[in-house]
């Protein structure tokens, strides 16, 4: 089989559009995601369109009716947070299968405010507070309680990953926010689910993010393989069984598996990975990622935070997009987003962020429920 | 509307001459145990294995969230526990006759569960409920 190439990809700013449809919104990214390889709607065979909000409301095709009605296939993904990796997988594995030679993944999400999760049955009484919580911030709190159960980790190590990840979107444009928060800002900032305070939840913001995926062949007769980015692996699990997970959902296990494939399918291993951006949904979670993805030993995700090693200039810089906790967190848009701020790395075009000399990152998304999405991309 | 109170969830059960317990569905191919009756089984999928058995009354915190923020209406704060009962059956809750400060809670604490009303919740009808809590154990 043939490899598979990004040739072209973007994203917009994220932030609240309120007046803007779904539909619009994705074609923003769709159009900025052609114009950065000089190609239009007409140019594409399929469209693969991720979004959850609106899962039953045929997104994809709307946004052909905002861009341009061609009449090829759209396939409408949702797959929880994992819908942007989804969709882009799709579109991946067409052209890896021959299917097409040139098409385009977008993701894209208008959300409210608010708390996510928690919803109690259709029947009854509701059961949240009543028997734990359902809400998003309770539940990775838990899963990281699991970790300080286990390892001896502290508030302050998972804020600090805030702090890490909102200094890095002080240099990224397209985040929602540029602000530094030092330690105590991070820790005395309302407490949400402990050891969760605000700060170290992601943010609930709109977006779109999109890829135009390509064939060696193709990429090379259009002249796109000067920019162009090699999909080493793409990989998609869900949660393996687990003693606990019908309770405790569990992040570890479908990324652990997720990840062992996606290393041998690119013949590569954690040392080989210069940047990654991974399931920072809330800070608590990405202390567990550290260990999952295999660039540290278990137990040691703390001192990798305390040491430096996964900020920008460390070891292996993480989320330097200033990740779901301050980029924010569209969560259709959220798997090409990523893909997109490695390839922008990649390619050498990330401004002040820019990790030096970077040849191969790691993209990582997790749909809680559970879904768990890789890539991992190298500059052509 | 019911007389009597109703079980918060389909696997706590409430016989007319006896106490509350929890009940489990556990596989017999290969031992786990679900919540909920069930016919086949989700970590070895073998089909029609399953029996009913009651769930053990103790057993010990794994891990929790303090919930300082909830949907409108909920009381909080509040610990939400994972527990790993004595038959390793893991059920989240909420614990209970506890500070919810972290100082105080410690991971794998003995644990004891218990029955009480649904915190005055009652459904549109206007049944009351009974649900299952946490408690430290003494």
């Amino acid at each position: 089989m043939s490899d598979a190439y990004v040739v072209g990809v973007d994203m917009i700013k994220f932030g609240r559009f309120p007046d803007q449809t779904v539909p619009q919104i994705g074609s923003q990214s769709a159009l900025l995601a052609l114009d950065d390889c000089g190609l239009t709607i007409q140019d594409m065979e399929a469209l693969y369109c991720g979004n959850l909000g609106q899962a039953s409301g045929m997104v994809g095709q709307r946004i052909l009716q905002e861009i341009g009605q061609t009449g090829i296939p759209v396939v409408n993904v949702s797959n929880a947070c994992a819908t942007g990796a989804t969709a882009f997988r799709e579109a991946w594995a067409s052209v890896k299968a021959g299917l097409y030679d040139i098409v385009l993944a977008v993701g894209v999400e208008q959300m409210g405010k608010g708390l996510l999760g928690g919803a109690g049955g259709a029947t009854g009484i509701p059961k949240e507070g009543l028997l734990g919580s359902g809400t998003m911030p309770a539940v990775f709190a838990e899963a990281g309680m699991e970790h300080s159960s286990k390892y001896g980790t502290t508030f302050e190590q998972f804020a600090k990953v805030s702090v890490k990840n909102h200094h890095h979107s002080t240099m990224n444009p397209k985040a929602m926010y540029q602000i530094e928060t030092p330690l105590d800002t991070v820790m005395n900032a309302e407490m949400i689910s402990y050891p969760n305070t605000k700060l170290m939840c992601s943010v609930n913001v709109d977006g779109s993010a999109a890829a135009v995926i390509a064939s060696e062949a193709k990429a090379k007769e259009l002249g796109l393989m000067n920019r162009a980015i090699k999909v080493r692996a793409s990989v998609l699990t869900s949660d393996p069984w687990q003693e606990r997970d019908l309770v405790m959902p569990d992040v570890n296990s479908c990324t652990r598996k997720a990840v062992a494939a996606a290393y041998e399918m690119a013949g590569l291993g954690p040392d080989d990975i210069d940047l990654v951006e991974l399931h920072d949904c809330f800070a608590t979670a990405e202390i567990l990622h550290y260990e999952n993805l295999g660039l540290c030993g278990d137990g040691e995700a703390g001192r990798m935070i305390d040491d430096g090693e996964v900020a920008l200039g460390g070891r292996v810089p993480v989320n330097v997009s200033g990740g779901l906790l301050s980029k924010g967190h569209p969560l259709g848009a959220t798997g090409i987003a990523n893909i997109y701020e490695v390839s922008t790395h990649l390619r050498g075009e990330a401004g002040e962020r820019q990790v030096q000399g970077a040849r191969i990152g790691l993209t990582h998304v997790i749909g809680l429920g559970s879904a768990c999405g890789i890539h991992i991309l190298e500059k052509a | 509307m019911s007389a009597q109170p109703l079980p918060a969830v389909s696997y706590l059960k409430l016989p007319e001459d006896g106490d509350p317990y929890l009940e489990g569905h556990k596989c017999g191919s290969c031992g786990a145990t679900f919540l909920g009756e069930r016919t086949v089984c989700s970590k070895c999928s073998a089909r029609d294995q399953m029996s009913a058995v009651t769930l053990p009354t103790t057993g010990n915190l794994y891990s929790y969230s303090i919930v300082h923020r909830s949907f409108p209406g909920i009381d909080v704060p509040y610990i939400s526990a994972i527990v790993d009962l004595d038959d390793g059956t893991a059920i989240k809750g909420n614990l209970i006759n506890i500070d919810p400060d972290p100082e105080k809670i410690e991971f794998g604490m003995p644990v004891e569960v218990v029955f009480d009303d649904a915190l005055g919740r009652k459904d549109r009808d206007g049944n009351s409920y009974i649900a299952y809590f946490f408690q430290p154990k003494v």
